[in-house]
């Protein structure tokens, strides 16, 4: 089997040139001109994505060979990054910091958010720019007092340590999201839930959270890849029991350049998931990533 | 019921406050007392392998880290990647964002490639280039230069911080042309129609209707880079190590070696509350323009 | 049966005060429509009664009872939104049977009501869609249903024509008469548009400021404005207000000079009013009547011929009047006309714009909505 012959940016660029020489109308030719740029940027982007697939499908030996994209894909990278080192439990970890604290910080954000949005008072935009300022506080800045609190009370390299960290990390953007959303729901509807007798708690289940699902769902996405890529705290307050897959990545830094294809398998089956999470909610992300301020 | 409603709604004042108690609560536990921990040890004598040594520093921990070569070094790499990056992705993530709004086919599976590396965790990508693109004999980019008959370049040891910045800037480059993308997509076509109508060709286009329009988001994608980009830690961390010598070494970097690899809390505190003091320059800013935002 | 009373409703939002002291009676089964321009407190005077918003001060009483405190769901009251504020994720029985579902109504029960609430409105063959799959006008009869169903004792809607389009208004204007003959319920009705008050009420309130500033029958409100922001308000052209000089008082009314020196009697109740008195005149476009020997004059600047209607826009001066002339006048922009108008048709305002009491009774001004239907008063000429 053959992978992906002909689609290099390399080979992508002269036929390019060759057809704009060719000169049919002027704006078909623009047009194909727009195509073959477009197409060739996205891939120059997206090489290095590439690249690791297809390393991760090479026997270690054609990893380190000479470029090439003809190879006979074997499986042997995966098998081994399964059967060595309990990659599973790395992944494992990521699943559970990202998930638990997305879970916690939708917990928490939710009632925030619908107060800020539907019942709100004076100070409920200072609370909102505030909560935001609380993101920019560097990591680095505050490492030291939390490595020490973490290991003092024992949290080091615990997953109930970094799913704290991570759901203080994310707060602050998931209410902001869930703000955002929330208030885009028209008042209207819940006021004639409200006519129809609605309480407030089934307002907010028979009302709120259906409408605004969507919007939750990708607030809730958002918080899960920020916690699956953070790399700062899972680096300094994990070691081994609790590392999670960005920890796990990192620890191919040091034997250098020995195990190409099984960084590559471990590297694959570690975006993968966020990968295509990402692709399907890039729109809303915009609105999480900006607080609001890009629509 | 009635009576539990019509309270409820009185006394809005106290039931907001107990819906947003837990967040508040939290948010504000997570900024003071680390945040009180960091200027206060950085005031303190304590070392974690000198547990003799301890008491009142005054402002010893500040002149010794101001007095430090290291520091001023590093703080010019923190500048110079902030810098370059930023100044790569904005222009870069403008162009492609006008590449990628024009009408191609397949336009959305191009946009959907060119935005990946954002979602791709930085230990991955700053492996992936470091040993797949820019290793000196074997990576993608050494192949490409001896095709081309160059001398292949060894990337980390000739350019450290230049290939540092490349890993970066295509970390974020997606992003920038994210934000810009979707700012762009609400241009008004009629706005465009216009300009058109009035003679104005695609550059003048670009230059009077559309960079006026994404300027807000790039000011936005500008700042929000800048907090990031400011403690960038893991690309480094898991490539140069700082290296060679402090070549690489940024201030999230030698907060990080004074802390966990010389155990100097005292320093490594005032190292952060230098970095925090730097952030929150950039922060007044982007908060003010979200404020702005919030006021429309 | 439903009476509402209002007393003294005032509504502070901060310094703002939004309502300044309502009073109000709405009788059993009466459609009343609270008009005036945005920003006047209309719908937040609707809002207050529903219950979604409190009064700063003031009483709400529906039958007798107190409901200052009482929760929106249980004043017996149903309310038809701007925007419908239809479920979207219901369907229209869905939607229909909400609040009956809330209220823990079995399931056979709720299905009969709606059934029965979707006769009167023609929604049978529509209750299994959602919201995102029917036109405006469907839209606005499901939100109709909503309320019907919950049986309530008064009636809300809030401006709920205002997203239909022109056709379309008019014809849910009709259903809407018609929906308040067929359930002899009580209704209030908000809104900005003056043609919906005059067609639908049987009562107007008008509401400017935060203050009422007239209530009536439409033809009262017409015929008889209590100020001069009413009888600018309600009919359509606006009134034109002419500055006139008082010249005497007498039993018969008062004596003014027009501008361009033609002089001459209203009969209005000048009793009041001092020796010189600033007065202004208001004249309706369509009591305006082209008149070889009329004291008016002006040059035709713009002439709009509608087919069975010309208005003209005559310059006098800094005023430019308007004129409700016939189909076939023969006039061209820029020629000179003269005008006049019959007297009695003639309002006059004092200098704080509060209308002198006209001496005559216009015969319909007692007319209500209701009256319409009775053979009697429908012989009257309009």
């Amino acid at each position: 089997m053959t992978l992906l012959r002909s689609n290099t940016p390399a080979q992508a660029m002269p036929s390019a040139n060759a057809s704009a020489g060719a000169g049919r109308g002027a704006a078909s030719m623009k047009m194909l001109l727009i195509t073959v740029l477009g197409w060739t940027v996205a891939l120059v982007i997206f090489f290095p994505i590439l690249w690791m697939i297809l390393t991760g499908f090479k026997t270690e030996a054609a990893a380190i060979a000479d470029p090439s994209f003809i190879f006979s894909p074997t499986l042997e990278s995966y098998e081994a990054v399964q059967a060595r080192s309990g990659y599973a439990r790395f992944a494992l970890n990521s699943v559970a910091v990202a998930f638990g604290s997305t879970f916690l910080a939708l917990l928490i954000a939710i009632p925030s958010a619908y107060s800020m949005a539907f019942l709100p008072t004076r100070r409920t935009k200072g609370t909102l720019l505030w909560m935001l300022s609380t993101k920019m506080l560097p990591p680095v800045g505050v490492l030291v007092p939390i490595y020490l609190i973490f290991r003092d009370v024992g949290l080091l390299d615990t997953r109930t340590g970094l799913i704290i960290i991570y759901t203080l990390m994310n707060l602050p953007i998931v209410v902001w999201m869930l703000y955002t959303f929330f208030k885009d729901m028209p008042k209207d509807i819940l006021e004639a839930g409200r006519m129809d007798g609605a309480s407030t708690l089934q307002e907010v289940f028979f009302l709120l959270l259906p409408l605004t699902l969507p919007g939750i769902a990708s607030t809730g996405l958002l918080s899960v890849i920020l916690s699956w890529n953070e790399a700062f705290w899972s680096l300094n307050l994990t070691s081994s029991k609790a590392a999670p897959l960005t920890a796990y990545i990192a620890s191919f830094s040091s034997p250098e350049g020995l195990f190409w294809a099984k960084l590559s398998a471990a590297s694959t089956m570690a975006i993968a998931p966020i990968l295509i999470l990402g692709w399907m909610t890039q729109k809303q992300m915009v609105r999480g990533l900006t607080f609001g301020a890009v629509k | 019921m009635t009576k539990t409603r019509a309270s409820g709604r009185t006394v809005g004042g106290l039931r907001t406050l107990s819906l947003q108690a837990p967040a508040v609560t939290l948010l504000l536990l997570w900024m003071i007392i680390p945040l009180g921990m960091t200027i206060w040890f950085s005031f303190q004598y304590y070392n974690l392998l000198m547990p003799g040594m301890s008491g009142f520093a005054g402002v010893e921990n500040y002149e010794y880290l101001l007095t430090d070569p290291a520091l001023w070094k590093a703080m010019g790499n923190t500048l110079l990647l902030v810098g370059w990056v930023l100044a790569i992705t904005v222009v870069g993530g403008t162009l492609l964002a006008v590449l990628f709004q024009q009408d191609f086919a397949g336009r959305g599976i191009a946009r959907v490639l060119a935005i990946s590396p954002f979602f791709v965790m930085p230990t991955v990508s700053a492996l992936v280039w470091k040993n797949m693109m820019m290793h000196p004999s074997n990576g993608v980019l050494a192949w490409l230069a001896n095709s081309l008959g160059l001398p292949a370049v060894d990337w980390f040891s000739a350019l450290p911080l230049t290939s540092i910045v490349i890993i970066v800037a295509w970390q974020w480059l997606p992003f920038a042309l994210l934000i810009l993308l979707t700012a762009m997509q609400s241009l008004d076509e009629d706005q465009v129609e216009a300009a058109r109508m009035d003679g104005a060709g695609p550059i003048a286009i670009f230059f009077f209707i559309t960079l006026p329009h994404l300027k807000r988001a790039i000011s936005v994608v500008i700042m929000i880079e800048m907090i990031f980009l400011l403690t960038i830690f893991a690309e480094i961390f898991v490539t140069t190590s700082g290296g060679p010598g402090l070549a690489t070494t940024n201030l999230a970097y030698l907060i990080y070696m004074r802390a966990l690899l010389d155990f100097d809390v005292g320093v490594a505190s005032a190292g952060g509350v230098i970095a925090i003091i730097l952030a929150n320059i950039v922060a007044i800013f982007l908060v003010r323009m979200v404020a702005k935002n919030l006021e429309d | 049966m439903a009476t509402l009373q209002l007393n003294n409703i005032t509504k502070r939002f901060g310094d703002t005060s939004v309502l300044k002291g309502i009073d109000l009676d709405v009788n059993d089964q009466e459609f009343v429509v609270f008009v005036g321009p945005s920003g006047c407190g209309k719908s937040t005077l609707m809002r207050i009664i529903a219950g979604l918003e409190s009064a700063t001060d003031g009483d709400i009483v529906i039958d007798a009872q107190r409901m200052n405190e009482v929760g929106p769901a249980d004043r017996g009251l149903a309310m038809v939104f701007q925007s419908y504020a239809l479920y979207p994720h219901m369907t229209v029985e869905g939607n229909m049977g909400f609040s009956m579902r809330l209220a823990g109504v079995p399931k056979e029960e709720r299905r009969a009501k709606v059934l029965e609430a979707a006769k009167v409105l023609q929604l049978e063959p529509l209750l299994d869609r959602k919201p995102k799959a029917l036109s405006g006008g469907q839209r606005q009869r499901v939100a109709i249903g909503r309320a019907i169903v919950r049986n309530p004792s008064i009636f809300l809607f809030d401006e709920p024509l205002s997203n239909l389009d022109a056709a379309l208004r008019v014809q849910m204007r009709i259903e809407l008469a018609r929906l308040h003959d067929k359930l002899n319920a009580t209704m209030i009705y908000v809104t900005h548009d003056q043609i919906e008050a005059m067609t639908m009420a049987d009562k107007i309130v008008v509401l400017h400021d935060g203050v009422v500033e007239q209530v009536g029958s439409p033809m009262a409100l017409y015929h008889h404005p209590a100020n001069r922001f009413v009888a600018g308000f309600i009919g359509s052209p606006k009134m034109n207000f002419f500055n006139v000089d008082l010249l005497s008082v007498s039993p018969e009314g008062v004596y003014i000079r027009l501008p361009g020196g033609g002089e001459c009697t209203v009969p209005a109740d000048g009793h009041t009013l001092e020796q010189d008195a600033t007065l202004e005149l208001g004249v309706r476009p369509e009591h305006l009547v082209l008149d070889e020997a009329g004291a008016l004059s002006g040059q035709i600047e713009v002439l709009e011929r509608l087919g069975g209607q010309t208005s003209l826009y005559v310059r006098m001066g800094e005023l430019l009047v308007t004129l409700m002339a016939d189909g076939d006048v023969g006039y061209r922009v820029h020629e000179t006309v003269r005008f006049s108008f019959a007297p009695e048709r003639a309002h006059l305002f004092d200098s704080d714009g509060r209308a002198l009491a006209s001496l005559t009774q216009h015969p319909l001004a007692g007319l209500t909505r209701q009256d319409n239907r009775t053979p009697g008063a429908a012989e009257a000429p309009v």
